[in-house]
């Protein structure tokens, strides 16, 4: 067991923040299913929302993460249902690997949210007022600054604060640094095999 | 809080601890794995020198980049075979059972679970697919899973995880002829909405549901995940388990009654208390086709396409307004008699024989319109055997479908089936997001096994159920 590190706790994310707009945006778009044949996570960054961003013969769309003056952020703002569809943990990699630490939207996909957990990317919620003010402001100041605080549970850049939301326990699994869930299961493990060997004897 | 509920019921059994997180640690009795989101996973455990915890609980097979007309190795594109290699040499060094082509099992991870009576009541199942929704039309709790959670599945059979809450999706009547199973998935999540069901499991119950057949209870449970609800599941009854007696890995002999009795009592209560509770009647559900770029954004077959302005939440309006920009109809126009170009028939929603006798029916005696491409993919060996036991191959060989090897094909087309420039599909599996048959500026209509043959014939979107009256 010595080899199971803690994961690090993740109290504030502090960073420039980039709008990406529209309901149910699904894993597909975020990352195309064609990236899932890489074996590996490690290319992932240089992917996501490619397709929305380039046209087949490689010629660049109107995409914000195509922007220069969003290079660099490490705030993703989405609406509701970001994340939605496929299981694929290649979405969130692809958009971890380009830089976001925190996305706020107002609502998520569930597996999308799971996955983010398990990498140390805190997914908050807000209104869907909340989300249009705080996406108006990244698009009008690209430069401007947030800070997404966990312990107050607030989000606050550009002259305006927001409340923001999360399950109790994810929030904890955060602020612990409790989110890498590997560790925390297998301690567990002779309960497991206990239940199991009741079972077999009922 | 649910109460007395078959997923109150299946959650408890299965309950380890609590996490110090809050979180519940919840055993998992049945891991799915597959190619594409598994090789991460295995190297996690590489890299913590971890064992796989229990690998007589963990079933692999390859479905996503299978080509669908030759499955001689090594496969043309390189990424397929190396995906294909790394599962064999992972499922070799850590124990875990390889269903692969050499073992007549393969196909679809959904498709393969239930078929081989792995799926069973009672159970949490988890695989790195959303689509793990599939197995709750058997009472299991199923759902979908990311890579890093595949890896604490592999290395300790369990998850942390939070409780969701539970509504009741009621259907009562009975289906009309030419309504199909995919109809009322499409008819839920259009009601529902693709976010409706966020938070929430789905519990299928009523008249419909209980006259159903497993195959399309596996189709609407499939369904639950684009309606937003992580999982969906029927309380099982006698068509459950006739649909598992004598399965390779169901219960055999005595054990089989004990069995039996065991999963009768995960059934919900009748008294159960839900989170939300909702009521359809069967009557209003006509063949569905999804005309947008979300499987929400669905009509009856016999209506006109929406008016964006139509939608209050603005959200919901700019999605619509992105699906008429992508998908180039005008509001009002009818979704009968839009031209078709490629007609798919396969999936984990609708590759099942059922799916292929339904379609066959259709295709019996009649021929694909010319320029159509038609082709019909089986979701696993045993289904495609089945089928040719029947003689459906030769049905839909004649009518001018190409007869194909399980895959999940064009549902995802990161295999060679692929829609090409701005292509129109009809199609029987799952998701219309814009990309995922492979072409970004491509277009999926999702529909009903036969309302995809219907189409193949005539060319274009058809009311299946004119279409028999007419040409019978
Ligand atoms: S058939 Fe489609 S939805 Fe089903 S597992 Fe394959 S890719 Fe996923």
């Amino acid at each position: 067991m010595s080899r199971i590190t803690q994961s690090s706790r993740i109290i504030q994310v502090t960073g420039r923040a980039v709008p990406v707009p529209g309901d149910d945006i699904d894993t597909d778009r975020i990352l195309p299913a064609r990236y899932m044949k890489e074996l590996t996570f490690a290319n992932l960054g240089q992917y996501p929302f490619q397709d929305e961003r380039f046209h087949s013969d490689g010629a660049p769309k109107r995409h914000p993460f195509n922007e220069a003056h969003y290079q660099g952020a490490s705030m993703l703002f989405g609406n509701a249902n970001f994340g939605c569809g496929s299981s694929r943990e290649q979405a969130p990699q692809a958009l971890t690997r380009w830089g976001i630490r925190a996305i706020v939207a107002e609502s998520f996909g569930e597996i999308f949210s799971g996955n983010c957990l398990t990498l140390g990317v805190p997914v908050v919620t807000a209104s869907q007022a909340d989300m249009a003010a705080l996406q108006n402001i990244a698009r009008k100041n690209p430069g401007a600054d947030f800070n997404l605080d966990l312990a107050s549970m607030t989000i606050n850049g550009g002259g305006l604060l927001v409340k923001i939301s999360m399950p109790a326990s994810r929030r904890k699994a955060m602020m612990e640094g409790a989110w890498d869930s590997t560790g925390l299961l297998l301690a567990n493990a002779d309960k497991v095999a206990g239940m199991l060997a009741a079972r077999a004897a009922a | 809080m649910a109460k007395g509920t078959l997923y109150n019921k299946v959650w408890n059994h299965n309950r380890v601890t609590e996490l110090p997180t809050g979180q519940t640690q919840v055993f998992i009795g049945l891991h799915l794995i597959h190619e594409v989101t598994s090789p991460q996973a295995f190297d996690m455990l590489r890299e913590k020198g971890l064992k796989v915890a229990y690998p007589d609980r963990t079933f692999a097979t390859v479905d996503h980049i299978v080509p669908t007309l030759s499955q001689a190795r090594p496969f043309a594109d390189g990424q397929a075979e190396a995906m294909l290699q790394a599962i064999e040499r992972n499922t070799q060094e850590f124990g875990v059972k390889f269903f692969d082509f050499a073992s007549g099992q393969q196909g679809v991870v959904h498709i393969v679970g239930p078929e081989l009576g792995l799926t069973q009541p009672g159970m949490t199942i988890a695989c790195g697919d959303s689509h793990t929704a599939t197995h709750g039309a058997f009472g299991a709790l199923a759902f979908g899973i990311g890579t890093s959670q595949v890896r604490d599945v592999l290395a300790g059979q369990c998850l942390a995880m939070d409780p969701m809450k539970v509504r009741r999706v009621e259907i009562n009547g009975r289906l009309a002829s030419g309504v199909t199973p995919k109809d009322v998935a499409l008819f839920i999540i259009h009601k529902l909405g693709v976010k409706g069901g966020i938070g929430f499991v789905y519990e299928y119950a009523g008249e419909v549901f209980e006259a159903m057949s497993m195959e399309g209870r596996m189709t609407v449970c499939n369904m639950s995940v684009e309606g937003g609800a992580r999982a969906g599941y029927c309380n099982p009854d006698a068509t459950t388990f006739a649909y598992l007696q004598g399965r390779k890995y169901s219960p055999q002999g005595a054990a089989w009654n004990a069995a039996v009795e065991k999963w009768k009592s995960f059934v919900s209560d009748g008294d159960a208390e839900y989170d939300d509770s909702i009521r359809f009647d069967a009557a209003d559900i006509e063949p569905r086709v999804t005309w947008g770029i979300t499987p929400g954004q669905s009509v009856g077959i016999s209506e006109a396409l929406p008016n964006p302005g139509q939608y209050e939440d603005v959200g919901e309006r700019a999605s619509a307004e992105l699906a008429y920009r992508h998908m180039q109809w005008t509001p009002g126009q009818k979704i009968q008699g839009i031209k078709i170009d490629v007609a798919f028939i396969g999936s984990c929603t609708n590759g099942r024989i059922e799916d292929l006798r339904a379609a066959a029916k259709i295709a019996q005696g009649r021929k694909v319109a010319p320029g159509i491409q038609a082709f019909i993919v089986p979701g696993s060996l045993p289904v495609r055997k089945q089928a040719m036991e029947e003689g459906l191959d030769k049905i839909f060989l004649a009518a001018g479908f190409s007869w194909r090897a399980p895959g999940c094909s064009m549902c995802l087309a990161i295999n060679p089936d692929q829609l090409v420039g701005k292509q129109i599909s009809a199609s029987s599996s799952n998701r219309n997001f814009i990309g995922r048959q492979g072409s970004q500026t491509g277009r999926t209509l999702l529909m009903s096994p036969a309302m995809v043959a219907a189409a193949a014939i005539t060319g274009h979107v058809t009311d299946v159920r004119s279409f028999k009256e007419k040409e019978i």
